[in-house]
């Protein structure tokens, strides 16, 4: 029944696509579509919320007549769809409310409310599909239709590159998986899931299935060093959609990777999380050093996706490394921690977005050289942001420390796995997910300090309003959640049981059962966390700090200039900036990572000349691997352009002489071959 | 009964952390004055500066935000839970299990967090210094504050602090892993409780402060709760040493008051000599510069990672 349901939510959406290229025009058609887009995922997600707690372990299946004619769009609804059907439409359902007050700003309404449905089609169908095609199929819908939605704007110089970039690497990516499915299928063709799931893939074709998923999810998701695309496109399209791209369709990437990974290509080997662990450590470490350095609020969350999503797959290379070496246990805390990060992540991100969505209508900025002192224009937007901003700092008591705590307490179970390279890696990747986290703490104390603290940079931040209340109401609703996920885990945990019990043939302890709401990955001996202890103890000492403080003490407040050391500025470019707060940090760590070099130009005495300061950062994953494939294509383009305007003789020989060499070639061949 | 002693003690250990932070920094201070030749304030006089500050009135600068006036109460409230979560005169109290290890780390974090986003709130250019040099050695610190607090996991199989202390008390025997997590542990609470090299507390007025310049818009009872916070925090850091590397003395669980009495003399003792060592350290040294603190803070980094590395690899042995 929910499967059937979460279908007709997809022809619903596909529906109300249709509808948006009529009426796009008319006034009002957001709200009727972005109305439509939310009641459809509140029901999607009501039915996908009901299969994952009702516990029917048995997924229902449909064939409909689509697609292949001999094989049909197989689709299924399993658990680990169904919780990802939940991190789908719950970011979905917010969104579509969000956007119906932000749509109302937005220029060209009819290159966006098409798209918009169609995009959530395609990703709840990627979720439902059940045999290669329609796997492939959707996930190249839900690529398109977003990469449409990055072109909104298409007059934007830099949005015409960021489209072009996505688009390259999307299909590059789809080619990989394409190939992925061909390997998996084998040579009958036999391309139901259910089908590759009985025989499975031998060692080798396993191996390079690994590599070809890598890219493919990879890419999507934005693993290092596939993630040049994402950067540019996420914050080229409209808030709302920026949300989904980043807080949703990374996640749609990464059910991808567990879906071929844990379901489809057969028990692991070993080293298969050699990879996944160095790449999701390297991800997660750059990804943040290079959303510090960011001085566009957009691009900065973008930059933090990457970061996030290196996180999540910390966790699935953990679970792969535990369930290779039949550590049952082990393997579902490091997947619990995973799919708890892919929820929590896909909650804060979005909020976050949502904010500087509600920033960019305000003041018509997103970057944050022309921001300050928005906290007293917009304090509602502001206390969302903040709690979105503590969430993705992994601050206790809120819901993004939980997740890595439980994957600190995965990486802490793994000096028991056996194999030496493993052993090796898996301290260091705890490093940098340790460095990563605080480098975080560091963006996001940029990222709400320079926009919404201090003084306003520019007369659009001093004169910013509060945004519309259907925008309001969505950031609240997250980052109220944000909140109580964080305070109560423990049901979430419970929750995933059967997800990660289908994965990796074990769940976590039943967290229910333990006292206080605390949650115990393994043995309250070994480590537990109790956040709605942790959350009462500190509104209680805050409270009762105040109290005291204010009843016997003094409450006398008095209003005067900011004192500064005696030397106050009026000039808000006295302040402290986005680049000079990133300063110390792109010093300590650029000069090797970006080989980041600052030449100052200081004009001799006398001279009246201004001086210059040019800081030079090298994006070096751009520079070795991306910049010479692009100059080699380039330039086999450039010379291949001859042959365009040539005569018809001298095709006709052309072919003629190809026929030739193909015979020749396969005469070879066949000598070799007898 | 149980319940009610155990919650009783909890409180003890809320309280006694909370009124002795203010009598280990007026010691310091003291000792410190002593070893400079001076004569020093009294022990007691952070007490009259608290009580002083609070009863003073709050001036605001003029755009200042409600983050402002809330943050040093949050700041607070953080330091002070995570302070008292740490074991000091017993192990296992009645809330003990709240959070480990990590959490407290996480704790910490949050108050750095409120801490450096109150120091921009103004808008002032010492603000944004301290606050942004603040998040950049916290980049390093935190980092290698998890390295310890892993080697430590991995070595007593556990990141309850309780649990790690009564491994130690039993299990003591000198490892290599053990003395590497020490000195990278005491580099990071110079480094977190902004004292020399890393930073002077005594200092005001100079482009090297850090920890005074985030807090140098606060005034009256704001200024008071932020002092009691960072003098929380020292205590908080000299206790978790004492915690893990001398857990000798503390009082098991559900043990009477004599085994409780003995217990707080010992951290008495423990953090009076911590409290020495850490002054007669930094009268010896000078200040570093801010960019040499990267590398003070890199080598705990390192010396946390190796640790912890020795532990992964002589597992298999």
């Amino acid at each position: 029944m929910p499967l059937v349901i979460a279908l007709s939510c997809v022809a619903a959406l596909i529906g109300t696509a249709c509808l948006g290229v009529a009426i796009s025009r008319t006034r009002g058609a957001g709200a009727i579509i972005y109305g439509l887009c939310l009641l459809t995922s509140l029901v999607a997600l009501a039915a996908a919320l009901t299969q994952l707690m009702g516990g029917t372990s048995v997924p229902a299946a449909v064939t409909l007549p689509l697609g292949l004619p001999w094989l049909g769009a197989n689709f299924r609804l399993d658990m680990l769809a169904a919780f990802f059907l939940v991190v789908v439409n719950l970011g979905a359902a917010a969104a579509s409310l969000y956007a119906i007050g932000y749509g109302r700003h937005e220029e060209a309404p009819e290159r966006v409310l098409p798209f918009y449905p169609a995009f959530l089609a395609g990703m709840n169908l990627v979720l439902l599909a059940d045999d290669a095609f329609s796997f492939l199929v959707s996930w190249e819908f839900m690529s398109l239709s977003s990469w449409a939605l990055v072109m909104a704007h298409h007059r934007v110089r830099d949005n015409v590159h960021a489209g072009y970039v996505y688009l390259v690497m999307a299909s590059f990516g789809t080619l990989a998986l394409l190939l992925t499915y061909g390997l998996l299928a084998g040579s009958d063709g036999s391309y139901a899931f259910a089908a590759i799931r009985a025989d499975h893939a031998s060692a080798e074709t396993a191996a390079v299935v690994l590599f070809l998923v890598l890219i493919g999810a990879g890419s999507k998701a934005g693993l290092v060093p596939l993630h040049v695309w994402l950067p540019l496109a996420h914050p080229a399209a409209p808030s709302h959609v920026s949300a989904l791209m980043s807080g949703v369709m990374t996640k749609v990437a990464v059910y991808g990777f567990i879906r071929i990974v844990f379901d489809l290509s057969g028990p692991p080997a070993w080293w298969w999380s050699v990879p996944v662990l160095l790449l999701s450590g390297a991800t997660a470490v750059m990804g943040m050093l290079s959303a510090v350095l960011q001085g566009d609020l957009k691009k900065l969350l973008a930059y933090s996706t990457i970061e996030n999503v290196g996180i999540v797959f910390v966790g699935l290379g953990l679970a792969l490394a535990f369930k290779a070496n039949a550590m049952p246990a082990a393997a579902a805390v490091a997947m619990t921690a995973a799919l708890f990060h892919v929820l929590n992540h896909s909650i804060f991100k979005s909020l976050l977005f949502f904010g500087s969505g509600a920033v960019l209508t305000a003041t018509g900025q997103r970057d944050m050289e022309h921001l300050g002192g928005l906290i007293h224009r917009m304090p509602l937007t502001a206390f969302t942001f903040l709690v979105g901003c503590m969430a993705i700092s992994a601050l206790p008591p809120l819901n993004g420390f939980v997740s890595e705590w439980l994957t600190f307490q995965a990486i802490l179970l793994s000096p028991e796995v056996p194999s030496w390279g493993i052993k090796l890696i898996v301290p260091a990747v705890g490093a940098m997910l340790a460095l990563s986290a605080a480098l975080a703490a560091a963006c996001f104390v940029k990222a709400f300090g320079v926009t919404f603290l201090g003084r306003p940079r520019s007369t659009m931040a001093a004169e910013a309003q509060e945004v519309d209340r259907w925008s309001l109401a969505a950031m609240f609703i997250f980052a109220s959640l944000c909140l109580l996920i964080g305070i109560i885990p423990g049901p979430v945990i419970d929750t995933l049981a059967p997800v990660v019990n289908a994965l990796v043939a074990e769940h976590m302890p039943v967290q229910a059962a333990d006292p206080w709401l605390s949650i115990v990955p393994i043995a309250e001996s070994r480590s537990s966390y109790n956040g709605l202890l942790v959350f009462a103890f500190i509104t209680v000492s805050t409270l009762a700090a105040v109290e005291i403080i204010h009843r016997f003490a003094s409450r006398a407040v008095r209003r005067g200039p900011a004192w500064d050391c005696g030397f106050p500025d009026p000039s808000p470019a006295t302040q402290y900036t986005a680049g000079s707060f990133a300063q110390p940090i792109r010093r300590v760590f650029g000069e090797v990572v970006f080989l980041a070099r600052e030449r100052v130009d200081m004009p001799p005495p006398g001279d009246l000349r201004a001086a210059r300061l040019t800081v030079t950062l090298r994006d070096l994953v751009w520079d070795v691997i991306y910049a010479p494939v692009g100059g080699a294509i380039w330039f086999a383009a450039e010379h291949l352009s001859h042959l365009q305007f040539l005569t018809i003789r001298k095709y006709l020989s052309l072919v003629f002489a190809l026929l030739v060499f193909l015979l020749f070639f396969l005469m070879l061949a066949m000598l070799v071959w007898s | 009964m149980v319940l009610i002693l155990g919650l009783i003690a909890q409180g003890v250990q809320m309280m006694l952390v909370l009124v002795l932070a203010p009598l280990l920094l007026g010691y310091t201070r003291k000792l410190r004055a002593h070893l400079l030749r001076r004569r020093g304030p009294p022990i007691l006089q952070p007490y009259r500066d608290l009580l002083r500050l609070i009863r003073k009135e709050v001036v605001l600068a003029e755009n200042a935000s409600w983050l402002f006036r809330s943050g040093p109460y949050m700041i607070f409230a953080a330091t002070w839970v995570a302070a008292a979560l740490i074991p000091t005169f017993a192990t296992r109290l009645q809330f003990s299990w709240t959070a480990d290890l990590i959490a407290i780390t996480a704790l910490i974090g949050s108050s750095r967090f409120f801490l450096a986003l109150v120091g921009m709130d103004v808008g002032t250019s010492f603000g944004g210094i301290g606050s942004s040099r603040e998040m950049m050695f916290a980049s390093l610190a935190e980092p290698a504050m998890m390295m310890i607090v892993f080697t430590l996991a991995l070595l007593a199989g556990s990141t309850e602090l309780s649990v790690v202390a009564e491994f130690m008390q039993t299990n003591a025997s000198l490892r290599v892993s053990l003395g590497l997590a020490l000195i990278a542990l005491i580099i990071v609470a110079l480094a977190e409780n902004a004292r020399i090299p890393v930073d002077n507390p005594a200092t005001h007025l100079e482009l090297t402060m850090v920890h005074e310049a985030m807090m140098l818009e606060y005034s009256g009872r704001h200024l008071a709760v932020l002092e009691l916070a960072s003098a929380l925090k020292l205590l908080l850091y000299l206790s978790l040493i004492a915690c893990i590397f001398i857990p000798w003395g503390m009082a098991p669980a559900g043990s009477g008051p004599a085994a409780y009495g003995t217990g707080l003399a010992s951290y008495l003792a423990k953090i009076g000599v911590g409290g020495f060592l850490l002054v007669v350290f930094e009268t010896s040294i000078a200040k570093m510069r801010v960019f040499r603190v990267p590398d003070f803070l890199g080598i705990a980094l390192m010396l946390g990672l190796l640790g912890m590395l020795l532990l992964f690899v002589s597992r298999s042995f």
